[in-house]
């Protein structure tokens, strides 16, 4: 195993492999949750922050927490860029995960308004997270457009239902250099666990953490399934054997060069 | 049993009078209300089709427990699954209900709530539609505020705390016409987030303009999706034309507003094909323009100035609850509201469950909302209200009770862009 095994995100070192979702649960809880989470980066939907005063939930995120503001909202790239920029001037900072529906239903990304969106925040110093439905020839133009990082969805937003997309978040661990981030969908801890045993490089849950009984309790336990699945992938998992067992005479046996 | 809505005003003249026995009494002497007015746009489109034969058709006796129990069993409602829901064979499931909402609230909309509050600019009308208080032949107090008495307004219930407004009219043209909305919302602008409008339907290029003024949400009430009904009780003014009001939330959508929200006023009709027509209504259209946020109501018959005895018949609280949480598991990403029209306990019963949105510190009267909120005695005259509320927790009470309730009030989800 590495010594130091950092998540690198635009040129940013993080410890933790825990991106926390706050829009879906009381403003008290968030400290608490970013604290059993061990969570480093927490995502906030820009349209939430940008609230007059209140409760302000930039005033219940701790500071030394990068956040991660979405373009939740936006329809297309335009609006996706025109939200990032205000995050930018209500003191956001950089990072930018670019949240782009055409549909109210399912919250489905489109994909290619979410890259002609990356493309134009990643030109203006942005660090640019675009959340997208896996696709490879996707994942590969995103890349090209200046991404940071990936995020595929694991399936529809605030459904709970795990990796529908397991495959295809593979195809995309094995041959995007970025780090993969699994984004939506994850609803339990060995989700995440299995995620992360995939060789994605974080992962991001907010509703399964909402709808949890004990919230805080569920972030800790995020944390550790997170923790365990990335020590498995780092360590190699081991082999798994087809049909119960290995064949006895080895079929290459014939060869005696 | 039928609500009784005819009330004659001493104060009108016997010419007035006359008119409105004439119209009460004598269909012929009532207008064509499937025929467009002059000037209303006729748009293309294929939903009201596709609602109607669907309501037609339902037949809500024939569904049983058997096909209830199918349908809170599947991970997805279909429109059969939906009728079954609505149907009085699940009113012994309706905990069951009530549980499955929750949990598709929860999915979609986490522990949350919204708050915002309604914005009555002026309440003339030209409609004599018989359950409303603001109908033409109704004896009121009316009145129409000016830009600065809107602003001032605006200043008192953004002062309490509110982002969100939600301005309405009564259905005057000739009173309140789209530039003078359009004015209000100017202003709504700088004092909210998010501003939304419930007036008469108007033509798309009038929608556009009114989202250029700010506006992103259309609240229109479609009162009941039976014709032959709605014809009975809108006897008189452009609200009579039903099908021009069925597609006004197509055309607000394609005038470029962001959201739609839809209604049937419960107890104007049968309240389980009413239900649900307006849930089909915001399906078909779902399909039709995906990228729409969509909202449901369900507002029952109150009371009004000058008759006391209007009420919602057999659609108790039971029945509302069923019809909420059918809403909720057919339609699990649609913003459902509660107006303060029924109790504080339902109300906070029913966030827990299905409801999303809430009104707070509402009036439905005219010009009150600085001796509402601030107890200060009023200089000028108020406008009478549309009709009784129920719920009449201010702004701040209902944020504390939302939080008290476990839930996380929500002022501002919205972004002009």
């Amino acid at each position: 195993m590495q010594k130091e095994d950092k998540l690198i995100i635009g040129g940013h070192e993080f410890n933790s492999r825990f991106i926390l979702g706050s829009g879906k649960y009381s403003l008290k809880l968030i400290e608490s949750a970013v604290k059993d989470a061990g969570a480093e980066i927490i995502t906030l939907a820009v349209r939430r922050a940008n609230t007059k005063e209140q409760e302000n939930i930039l005033d219940y995120i701790p500071k030394n927490v990068t956040l991660l503001p979405n373009t939740s909202g936006a329809r297309n790239a335009e609006e996706a860029v025109r939200i990032a920029r205000l995050a930018r001037e209500l003191g956001c900072g950089d990072f930018v995960k670019v949240e782009i529906m055409r549909d109210s239903k399912y919250l489905l990304p489109d994909n290619y308004e979410t890259i002609k969106a990356t493309e134009i925040l990643a030109n203006e110093g942005f660090v640019v997270m675009p959340y997208m439905y896996p696709d490879l020839n996707v994942a590969r133009d995103l890349v090209n457009a200046g991404a940071a990082t990936i995020m595929p969805l694991a399936s529809p937003i605030g459904s709970n239902k795990g990796l529908a997309t397991r495959e295809f978040i593979q195809i995309l661990v094995d041959e995007i250099d970025l780090p993969i981030i699994v984004d939506a969908g994850i609803g339990r801890p060995s989700q995440a666990c299995e995620a992360m045993e995939m060789g994605a490089a974080a992962i991001m849950a907010n509703t399964a953490l909402a709808t949890a009984g004990d919230l805080p309790l569920m972030a800790a336990a995020f944390r550790q399934a997170i923790e365990a699945g990335r020590k498995a992938y780092l360590s190699g998992l081991g082999r798994v054997l087809v049909r119960g067992a290995s064949a006895s005479d080895p079929l290459t046996g014939f060869l005696h060069d | 049993m039928e609500n009784k809505f005819f009330v004659d005003s001493e104060h009108l003249s016997p010419e007035m009078l006359k008119r409105k026995h004439e119209l009460e009494e004598n269909p012929a002497a009532r207008t064509n209300h499937m025929e467009y007015m002059p000037n209303m746009e006729v748009i293309e489109s294929d939903v009201c089709e596709m609602v109607m034969s669907q309501m037609k058709s339902f037949d809500y006796s024939q569904y049983t427990a058997r096909d209830v129990r199918a349908a809170l069993d599947h991970d997805t409602c279909s429109v059969e699954d939906f009728k079954a829901l609505l149907s009085p064979a699940a009113e012994p499931f309706l905990e069951e209900m009530a549980q499955k909402a929750r949990l598709e609230t929860s999915k979609h909309f986490g522990n949350t709530v919204y708050l915002f509050t309604p914005l009555y600019i002026a309440n003339y009308c030209e409609n004599y539609c018989v359950y409303c208080g603001f109908n033409c032949y109704n004896h009121i107090n009316r009145m129409k505020l000016t830009m600065e008495q809107i602003e001032r307004e605006m200043q008192v219930i953004a002062d309490s705390g509110m982002e969100e407004i939600l301005i309405l009219t009564g259905e005057s043209r000739a009173q309140s016409d789209v530039q003078y909305i359009g004015e209000a919302c100017k202003l709504a602008r700088k004092y909210f987030r998010m501003v939304g409008i419930e007036i008469y339907p108007v033509n798309t290029d009038e929608y556009r303009y009114l989202h250029e003024c700010g506006v992103d949400y259309v609240t229109v009430f479609q009162e009941t999706y039976d014709t032959d009904k709605y014809e009975t009780l809108h006897l008189l003014g452009h609200k009579r034309v039903w099908p021009y009001r069925f597609d006004a939330q197509e055309r607000a959508l394609r005038g470029g507003m962001r959201g739609v929200a839809f209604s049937a006023l419960l107890g104007l009709s049968d309240f389980r094909k009413d239900a649900l027509a307006s849930a089909l209504h915001v399906y078909y259209l779902q399909r039709k323009y995906p990228h729409a946020e969509m909202s449901l109501s369900c507002p029952r018959l109150r009371p009004i100035i000058n008759n006391d005895k209007i009420n919602p018949l057999d659609v108790g609280e039971k029945q509302l609850c069923q019809i909420i949480c059918a809403y909720r598991i057919f339609l699990p990403f649609v913003g459902i509201t509660v107006s303060s029209r029924e109790s504080k306990s339902f109300r906070d019963g029913i966030v827990k469950i299905a409801a999303t949105k809430v009104s707070a510190g509402v009036s439905t009267g005219i010009g009150d909302h600085e001796s509402k909120y601030t107890g200060k005695e009023a200089e000028g005259t108020e406008g009478d209200e549309q009709f009784e509320i129920d719920d009449d927790r201010s702004f701040e009470e209902m944020y504390e009770d939302m939080a008290e309730e476990g839930l996380q009030p929500v002022l501002n989800d919205y972004l002009y862009v």
